[in-house]
């Protein structure tokens, strides 16, 4: 079982990694959307990435509000 | 006509294999342009048939598949014309996208949807309409027609009916969430699952396998195991357009359409 900080680590790498953006300015309670320049198609794009590289299942409704990597991490910790 | 370049989608007959690929930006929206050369298309599938063995759909847009209808499009020409000319009017189009859909669904040749990113709504239709679906890890499939006040009206429901089982169709359907291709595997909806941007790679190599058969005994095969539901169908358009009607869907699509959100699929 991944603890949050790890899953929360995870998920700043794979966003930096992927959408280009150094490390180092994805701070846990940034806004992923203003952070990472992402649109609505992009955010899709993050949340299959996401599912795919933990394993789980993320409904879109779940997600409906969260704006933050750090909540975004909880609500992937609890289906982990 | 073994092949055509359109603004929404071209065509290509080779080696018994017509490729029709989607490429009208922003994702493939399917309004009335991307329907009149669908309808082309169908038009020449008696001449294609008589040459071909199978047909392979697909993108040509990083974005996906296709995010379904053109729900720009259907909000600004319903805001142009009275209530009972814009009902008028979105019965025509389902009636056109239905022939088109129906006419794929029951080609004798054998039909793939390569599918990747976003297979939404009408473009998820379109993929139902196929015998095979192979998808690439990154495809995500939804029908969030509800959040409009509509249900699916290109034929999803009679077809993912057909497809899988009813509690998978309600969960799809009456939740509106997005699925990925693990979970479309799951519920054997996509055949293969391949790696990112590999979708149109594994079903040539797909393809070649299906040209090795007698193509009589394939569209036998075919047409025993996967009837068209005409008549569910049917229904689907009466009661599109009696939806349609309710003051919820003009809520819903002007919602969408001015909407800045980055969820806007969300309701």
């Amino acid at each position: 079982m991944e603890t949050a900080e790890k899953t929360l680590d995870e998920i700043l790498t794979l966003a930096a990694n992927h959408f280009k953006v150094p490390r180092e300015k994805l701070s846990p309670d940034a806004d992923f959307f203003k952070a990472l320049g992402i649109d609505s198609l992009q955010t899709l794009d993050l949340l299959t990435r996401l599912e795919n590289h933990f394993h789980v299942e993320l409904p879109d409704y779940e997600l409906q509000g969260v704006n933050d990597f750090r909540t975004l991490a909880a609500k992937i910790q609890a289906r982990l | 006509m073994n092949h055509f370049s359109g603004d929404a989608l071209s065509w290509e007959l080779k080696s018994g294999v017509i490729e029709l690929a989607l490429h009208r930006p922003p994702c493939n929206e399917i309004g009335s342009v991307a329907l009149g050369e669908l309808e082309k298309f169908v038009g020449s599938l008696d001449d294609l048939e008589h040459q071909a063995s199978v047909l392979i759909i697909h993108s040509q847009l990083q974005c996906g598949f296709s995010a379904g209808a053109d729900l720009r499009e259907l909000y600004e020409r319903s805001q142009a014309m009275e209530k009972s000319a814009a009902i008028r009017g979105v019965r025509d189009f389902l009636e056109r996208i239905h022939h088109v859909l129906n006419r794929i669904d029951e080609s004798p040749l054998t039909t793939i949807a390569a599918v990747h990113g976003v297979v939404f709504g009408g473009g998820f239709e379109l993929a139902l309409a196929c015998d095979l679906m192979i998808a690439d890890k990154m495809v995500r499939f939804c029908f969030p027609e509800l959040r409009l006040g509509l249900i699916p009206g290109f034929g999803g429901i009679p077809r993912l009916k057909r497809d899988l089982g009813n509690a998978v169709v309600r969960d799809l359907l009456l939740t509106g969430r997005s699925f990925n291709a693990t979970k479309a595997q799951q519920i054997g909806l996509v055949s293969q699952v391949v790696a990112e941007g590999e979708s149109l790679r594994a079903a040539r190599a797909t393809s070649v396998q299906l040209a090795k058969f007698d193509r009589h005994t394939a569209a036998t095969a075919k047409k025993f195991i996967k009837p068209v539901p005409h008549d569910e169908l049917r229904q689907e358009i009466d009661l599109f357009c009696e939806l349609f009607t309710r003051p919820a869907v003009e809520a819903g699509l002007k919602k969408f359409v001015e909407s800045t959100d980055a969820q806007p699929y969300l309701p």
